[in-house]
């Protein structure tokens, strides 16, 4: 039985410590919370990624008070309900648009940052598992999202996504890849209609949200026992350096409090996105909102050019340039590819890539690459374009192949 | 008695599984096409009703579907559809450059496109514009003299295989 | 410093991705059309038809090869024979006085009365000194089809609805007379909703403006009226249909859809971007599009003047959050190294 002091004034400090430990709570998770001291801007974008992640939630809500989701109503309860009648609705809509779409050119910065400096390995594994696992929900949350205006974009990339899950052709491996039903399963009719809406609706407010919600807590549960690397992948006993810290030899400490010292940093850096963001949000949010989705769904009628948004692209592009059952393998692939990163990479070498002889080349060359396969991803498929896109797609797919070997006899830096 | 204690553990997690996959099998039929989705997936169409060289107009999970009943003058095609060894063109009416539903000329016995000009034959080929394949032919299945759309039969199944048509 | 390096390389792959799935795709996607600056002299139909000629040289087989290239090259001759004979009556003095009695025949089909004959609603011609320009109605006197460029669509212009017009204005003097009449007198101050319901309404509804095919919807007391009305705009609907072979587009958010200089080359000459449409050349002078484009723009983007209004302030703020942030920063680290 724990002690309560029997003087304590209800809700004093005192008595909210007996009963809910709120000094022990607020050292744990943030005035004696551990950060290296060696760190650059790049460590900002965890903090970034949950502020973006905020503001989509609060945009949100605003939006499903007015969304319909019903094919018949959908588009225009979007584009004249929200954007014209109610109040600020047109602000709330531009914020979700492009948060949806710039949130994910933070993911793949952190992401690339997280490769860069070799901090999914060595004990961080989890971290990095758990982090492409968001990746996965930011993307499904992100596809759910794009159905809801249900504009021709909507309706033709539901259908073409929806149809990948139909797997390989009839005449394929005498058709035991052929699940049509799958597809019916998933759209709850044969076609993108309103059991598709509804359920996609459901799947983007509820859900999905929920377990990315889960998931962040993961992750950030999965930072506590290896720590948050550093610029130089150096180890360093964290206790010792903290108890420096709280002997004021704070220029012999290796770190810093998570708050208010990382925090301040964080907040300076989050300063800039936000005017950035809002520069977005107000003067260059068409990027974001593709306008073949202002013409309303018609299932009768396919655009001209069906793209994905920007940031499936380069996985679209790997699927594309193969016949249809060889690219799906290399779809699937790729989908996968960075879950393994960790294990593919046998060097215990922790260090920015830049440090690390061959892997230099690999970090570089797949940045490239993925930026090809992305701006491939957009084009037609005409002319050069495939065979630029088929070979950026070959060389994605080679370079996770070679990557044990080339890590295997990489020396301790 | 500690691993009777784990007997006990494992065989109330053990039902209580079997309870949760019980759930899920309930929330995949849940995700299951409605009946009333599934009957409108599967139109059949009493071809004794249709009328030498005139277009009826079906409809078929959302999509205009043409049968048009050949008479003896008119050309055969390996696409047609024979039923009592009467020859019909059954395509989805949507025409394959862009979509727009293209009209029946019964005097020139052919489909002209008033969106962009296209032009198809009887036996649904594209002859002219920008369509760059023929007409789809709806899966279908010949029960008696009726066809039903949506179940693919084996004269459907022959005709995807020659590269006549494409799966919709 | 190393932080601004760092800044360097992130912003640097993110411009090139940028560039590359924006301006570089989009520049690829669309092709190019350049814009006649509202002016209406053929060189479009005839560079057109030249181009016609080019590709039926491609055809591999040679019977069809023959008839298409002979069609071809018929109307490249037709199409430079008409717009000549435009110019030469854009040379003759008009007499507006002279013109006001040939008008009077117009006015026959264009009365305002809303009935659909043989197509469309014919358009009224109030504002049509003003909406449409000069060489345009010249051409459209002469021979509709050919003047909207939509010639493809029938054997010969009579079948065209408004074809008849050849048999009741027939000398290039006369035809002078009733454009020199329509550019004086039919002339009024436009405002974006009529500059849009007289040139495109009758084909394009625009829902968020409350615009059908009839003109503006009204406010009805008993649910039957409001079904006797919506039973008026189907039934023109279906007559729309008809004649252009689908029902022409809502044009509520087409300014988002669409982009600005496709929507500019778009309605001077459709043929450009869509090819074979049925949509007609509507001929409007660069201040009738002007018009047009603002009622577009405000039924496409109506929050475009509050976003414009509040941007600046919001921007502001975050810049002195951020200038607050970074004295924060460096008040918490400065004892750090």
């Amino acid at each position: 039985m724990a002690h309560f002091d029997e003087k304590a004034k209800p809700f004093s400090h005192q008595w909210m410590n007996d009963r809910l430990a709120v000094d022990t709570v607020k050292k744990v998770l943030s005035t004696e919370y551990w950060i290296p001291k060696n760190i650059n801007f790049l460590w900002a974008m965890g903090m970034i990624l949950a502020a973006t992640f905020g503001l989509l939630i609060v945009s949100g809500i605003f939006l499903v008070m007015y969304y319909q989701p019903d094919t018949k109503t959908a588009f225009d309860s979007v584009n004249y309900t929200i954007m014209t009648e109610v109040g600020y609705g047109w602000l709330w809509r531009h914020i979700h648009g492009v948060a949806a779409s710039v949130v994910f050119l933070i993911i793949y910065i952190h992401m690339f940052t997280g490769i860069y400096y070799g901090s999914y390995k060595r004990g961080r594994e989890m971290i990095w598992l758990s982090g492409m696992l968001l990746f996965v929900l930011f993307s499904a949350e992100a596809f759910s999202g794009y159905m809801l205006p249900w504009g021709q974009m909507s309706y033709w990339a539901g259908m073409v996504i929806t149809n990948l899950f139909g797997g390989f052709t009839k005449d394929f491996l005498g058709g035991i890849g052929n699940i049509p039903a799958v597809v019916e399963w998933i759209r709850g009719d044969y076609v993108p209609g309103q059991a598709f809406l509804s359920r996609f609706f459901m799947l983007h407010v509820f859900l999905l949200p929920l377990v990315i919600i889960g998931v962040i807590v993961l992750h950030f549960a999965a930072l506590r026992i290896p720590h948050v690397n550093n610029q130089d992948g150096e180890e360093f006993d964290f206790e010792e350096s903290a108890k420096l810290y709280k002997e004021d030899s704070k220029k012999e400490s290796k770190v810093i409090p998570f708050n208010p010292v990382f925090l301040s940093k964080d907040i300076f850096v989050m300063g800039i996105y936000f005017v950035l963001f809002f520069y977005l949000v107000f003067y260059h949010f068409e990027f974001a909102m593709d306008p073949v989705n202002f013409d309303p769904a018609d299932g009768l009628k396919t655009p001209l050019h069906i793209y994905p948004e920007w940031y499936f692209l380069w996985s679209y592009e790997i699927l594309r340039p193969f016949p249809f059952n060889v690219g799906l393998v290399a779809f699937g692939f790729a989908q996968v590819a960075f879950f393994l990163l960790p294990f593919l990479d046998r060097s215990p070498v922790v260090a920015p890539a830049n440090r690390r002889g061959l892997f230099k080349f690999w970090f570089w060359l797949m940045l490239v690459d993925m930026i090809v396969l992305t701006v491939m991803g957009k084009l037609p498929p005409q002319g050069a374009w495939t065979i630029v896109g088929m070979v950026a797609a070959i060389i994605f797919i080679l370079l996770f192949i070679l990557l044990p070997f080339i890590t295997k006899n990489e020396k301790k830096a | 008695m500690s691993s009777r204690r784990d007997f006990m553990g494992m065989a109330l997690g053990g039902f209580a599984a079997l309870g949760g996959i019980a759930a899920l099998y309930a929330a995949k039929r849940t995700w299951d096409p409605l009946p009333s989705v599934k009957a409108g997936g599967f139109t059949t169409i009493d071809l004794s009703a249709a009328k030498e060289n005139e277009l009826a107009v079906e409809k078929w999970r959302g999509k205009p579907i043409f049968i048009l009943k050949k008479n003896a003058s008119m050309p055969k095609s390996d696409r047609d559809v024979v039923v009592g060894g009467n020859h019909y063109l059954v395509v989805i009416g949507s025409c394959t450059h862009l979509g727009c539903i293209p009209a029946y000329l019964p005097g020139d016995l052919m489909f002209k496109c008033a969106c962009h000009g296209g032009e198809f034959n009887t036996a649904g080929v594209n002859t002219f514009g920008p369509p760059p394949r023929p007409l789809d032919i709806p899966p279908f299945k010949i029960s008696g003299t009726s066809l039903v759309l949506g179940e693919s039969g084996p004269e459907y199944e022959k005709m995807l295989a020659a590269g006549l048509t494409q799966s919709v | 410093m190393k932080e601004f390096k760092i800044l360097a390389v992130v912003a640097f792959f993110t411009l090139v991705t940028y560039w590359g799935v924006e301006p570089f795709a989009h520049s690829q996607m669309h092709k190019e059309v350049e814009s006649n600056n509202f002016v209406y002299d053929g060189k479009a139909d005839i560079e057109e038809a030249n181009n016609a000629i080019e590709v039926a040289k491609n055809i591999t087989d040679a019977k069809k090869k023959a008839t298409v290239l002979d069609a071809a090259n018929k109307k490249l001759v037709a199409k430079k024979a008409f717009w000549a004979e435009v110019s030469q009556i854009s040379k003759l003095q008009g007499n507006a006085v002279a013109g006001e009695a040939s008008f009077a025949l117009c006015m026959a089909c264009h009365n305002g009365s809303g009935v659909n004959m043989g197509g469309v609603v014919p358009p009224k011609l109030d504002n049509a000194g003003s909406l449409y320009d000069k060489n345009y109605l010249i051409a459209l006197l002469k021979d509709p089809a050919m003047a909207s460029n939509v010639d493809h669509k029938y054997a010969d212009t009579m079948m065209h609805p408004m074809g008849t017009i050849k048999t009741m204005i027939t000398t290039p003097q006369q035809i002078a007379d009733v454009v020199a009449f329509i550019k004086t007198k039919k002339v009024a101050k436009l405002t974006p909703e009529v500059a849009f319901e007289d040139a495109c309404g009758r084909c394009h509804a625009n829902r968020y403006g409350n615009l059908t095919q009839l003109g503006a919807t009204p406010k009805f007391k008993t649910e039957q009226e409001a079904l006797a009305h919506r039973v008026k705009v189907l039934d023109e609907q279906d007559r729309i249909k008809a004649y252009m072979g689908k029902l022409p587009p809502d044009l509520s958010i087409m300014s988002r859809a669409r982009s600005e200089i496709y929507m500019e080359t778009f309605i001077q000459n459709p043929q450009s971007q869509l090819p074979n449409t049925s949509m007609p050349r509507v001929g409007l002078t660069s201040e009738g599009y002007g018009m047009v484009k603002a009622y577009l723009e405000k039924t496409g983007d109506p929050s475009k003047d509050a976003r414009h209004a509040l941007g600046p302030w919001v921007i502001v703020f975050f810049i002195i959050f951020t200038m607050l942030a970074y004295l924060w920063k460096k008040s918490q680290w400065k004892d750090l190294h």
